[in-house]
């Protein structure tokens, strides 16, 4: 079934009219009994099924996914990948991520057309750019890149940018990180659906988990639309729905779910070859391989479960952006959608143990959790292969809202997540 | 825009309004010992519901603050009632 896919395939396929190509997984039916059951088949979901195969040799696994794989906020979001956080626990977290995304279309066989093609910061004061410097440090002694530009040579990586005398934010320079960039969201949600399924892993679509199996204190299985699966262990990669799905067993979570939109504009000739984000206006852009404006801001201020966006926050996304780049204003938008995301106190997610013997936790990634699909994969596979914690996740653990040791990212980074 | 209603303006656009929190959620009383679990559960915890929530909101115009009954998921508004006298 597990077809090799290679430039060769391709031109094979093509002198047969690609009516050889078999579909890229199974469509099983649950069995009674998992080793790991995974809740949610978002990128978060479907990379731990893949790293709990691929790293700890377990196969018994399912995934099972309501809706259809990546239809939540993995096949919804803007798809930037950068680790450009303040915190070392930040930078180890998401510095794991992009060194796996670097690797990670040859090592599971799928191009997920990762493009480092830079992200970049705008600062638009003097004390902004002795914070941007500041950042730049914090980045470089937490072992990632990150270069500090000033106005003539942000000018140079985008001529586009506003830089007219009348300009509400005029520029004074940026961080510059050269390997952060975009990959494509659906392939990398189908790149370790693919994997983990040939590697033995159940996809279990269109079923809804209503509830848990507890016994004796202990979460032992789920509930589904397709009757009860029961398992040695649970993991919940349901973003924005954990809460709802763990106040079933009285659980509640440090966590808002918010809805966040994104805009996509008519394909252009190509006018930006990187990330830009201006923290002044909340707005920032890319553009996709087809020639469309990839467009995304700040979340709605009404917390929300509604998977569509209001219209102030489009009113301030779409005002930032012709802030930033004013000959885009002509532009029309395609589509505009929204996900329903999963915003912790601190803007960093939680990882680990729920205080319920066999339930865990992958959640509270929020507005940026696409860039940590493959780390929050790996380690969560860690995670529910060994009942602990990886040194990497252990500062995540939801403990932290009790301690106190919060990793305040929204206050360090200053940028959105 | 949706229209929020403001229980001393009346009904008002969505953009004058700032949500603060969930409603009925009780500060710990400091006169003794607060746990620190205590203290998160007030401070961190979030019953997020999905469907028909209550929450304190405000008007940031007139600085009234309200709860407001509306459901998180179809997003209707419901009912909004004065802090200023005996809340429920
Ligand atoms: C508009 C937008 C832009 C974004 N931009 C970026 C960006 O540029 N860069 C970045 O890094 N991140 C970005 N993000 C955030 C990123 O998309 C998420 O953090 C990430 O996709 C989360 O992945 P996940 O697998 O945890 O969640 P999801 O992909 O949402 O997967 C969770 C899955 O759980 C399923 N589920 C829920 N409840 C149940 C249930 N009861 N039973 C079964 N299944 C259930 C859902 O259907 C869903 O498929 C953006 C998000 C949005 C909405
Ligand atoms: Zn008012």
């Amino acid at each position: 079934m597990f077809q090799r896919y290679s430039a060769f395939s391709l031109f094979q396929q093509g002198l047969r009219s690609h009516r050889g190509w078999t579909s890229a997984w199974r469509t099983p039916l649950p069995k009674s009994t998992y080793d790991v059951i995974i809740i949610g088949g978002g990128g978060h979901g479907l990379a731990t099924a893949y790293y709990l195969a691929r790293n700890h040799g377990i196969t018994n696994v399912a995934v099972i996914e309501k809706n259809w794989l990546g239809g939540g906020n993995t096949g919804r979001n803007t798809t930037v990948v950068r680790s450009n956080y303040f915190y070392p626990e930040s930078v180890d977290l998401y510095e794991l991520s992009v060194k796996l995304y670097e690797k990670l279309s040859r090592d599971i066989n799928f191009n997920v057309m990762f493009s480092q093609r830079g992200m970049i910061v705008t600062a638009h004061s003097e004390p902004e750019m002795e914070m941007a410097a500041r950042q730049v440090n914090a980045m470089r002694i937490n072992g990632t890149d990150a270069e500090l530009l000033d106005e003539a040579q942000f000018r140079k990586k985008v001529p586009i940018f506003n830089f007219r005398p009348d300009a509400r934010f005029p520029v004074h320079g940026a961080i510059l990180q050269k390997r952060g960039g975009t990959a494509r969201h659906d392939a990398v949600a189908w790149a370790y659906a693919r994997a983990a399924d040939s590697a033995g892993v159940d996809i279990i679509q269109n079923c809804e988990v209503e509830d848990f199996i507890v016994e004796n204190g202990k979460c032992v299985g789920v509930n589904t639309k397709l009757g009860e699966i029961r398992a040695g262990a649970v993991g919940v990669a349901a973003a924005g729905h954990s809460s709802d799905l763990l106040q079933k067993v009285d659980i509640t979570l440090p966590l808002n779910s918010y809805t966040l939109q994104a805009f996509v504009s008519e394909p252009l000739k190509p006018v930006i070859d990187t990330v830009v984000y201006c923290p002044l206006t909340g707005a920032y852009v890319s553009q996709s391989d087809k020639g469309g404006l990839v467009i995304g801001g700040g979340l709605d201020r009404v917390p929300s479960y509604g998977q569509r966006g209001n219209l102030p926050m489009q009113e301030a996304v779409m005002s930032g952006l012709i802030e930033m780049v004013p000959l885009l204003s002509k532009v029309k938008l395609l589509r505009q959608w929204g996900g329903t995301v999963d915003v912790s106190p601190d803007s960093s997610p939680i990882l680990g143990p729920t205080g319920m013997e066999g339930l865990y936790l992958n959640c509270g990634w929020g507005t940026g959790g696409f860039k940590a699909i493959p780390a929050g994969g790996y380690l969560f596979a860690s995670i529910l292969a060994t009942g602990g914690h990886h040194d990497i996740s252990k500062p995540f653990d939801l403990g932290r809202f009790i301690t106190g040791k919060l990793i305040d990212e929204a206050a360090g980074a200053g940028i959105a997540h | 825009m949706q229209i929020f209603i403001c229980p001393f303006c009346g009904p008002r656009d969505e953009r004058e309004f700032h949500f603060e929190r969930e409603a009925g959620k009780i500060r710990p009383d400091t006169t003794k010992l607060v746990s620190d679990i205590g203290w998160s559960d007030y401070l961190n915890e979030q019953r997020n519901t999905k469907g028909a929530v209550r929450e304190v909101w405000s008007h940031l115009p007139c600085h009234e603050l309200f709860v407001m009954e509306r459901n998180s998921l179809t997003m209707d508004v419901i009912y909004s009632t004065s802090r200023r006298g005996p809340v429920t």
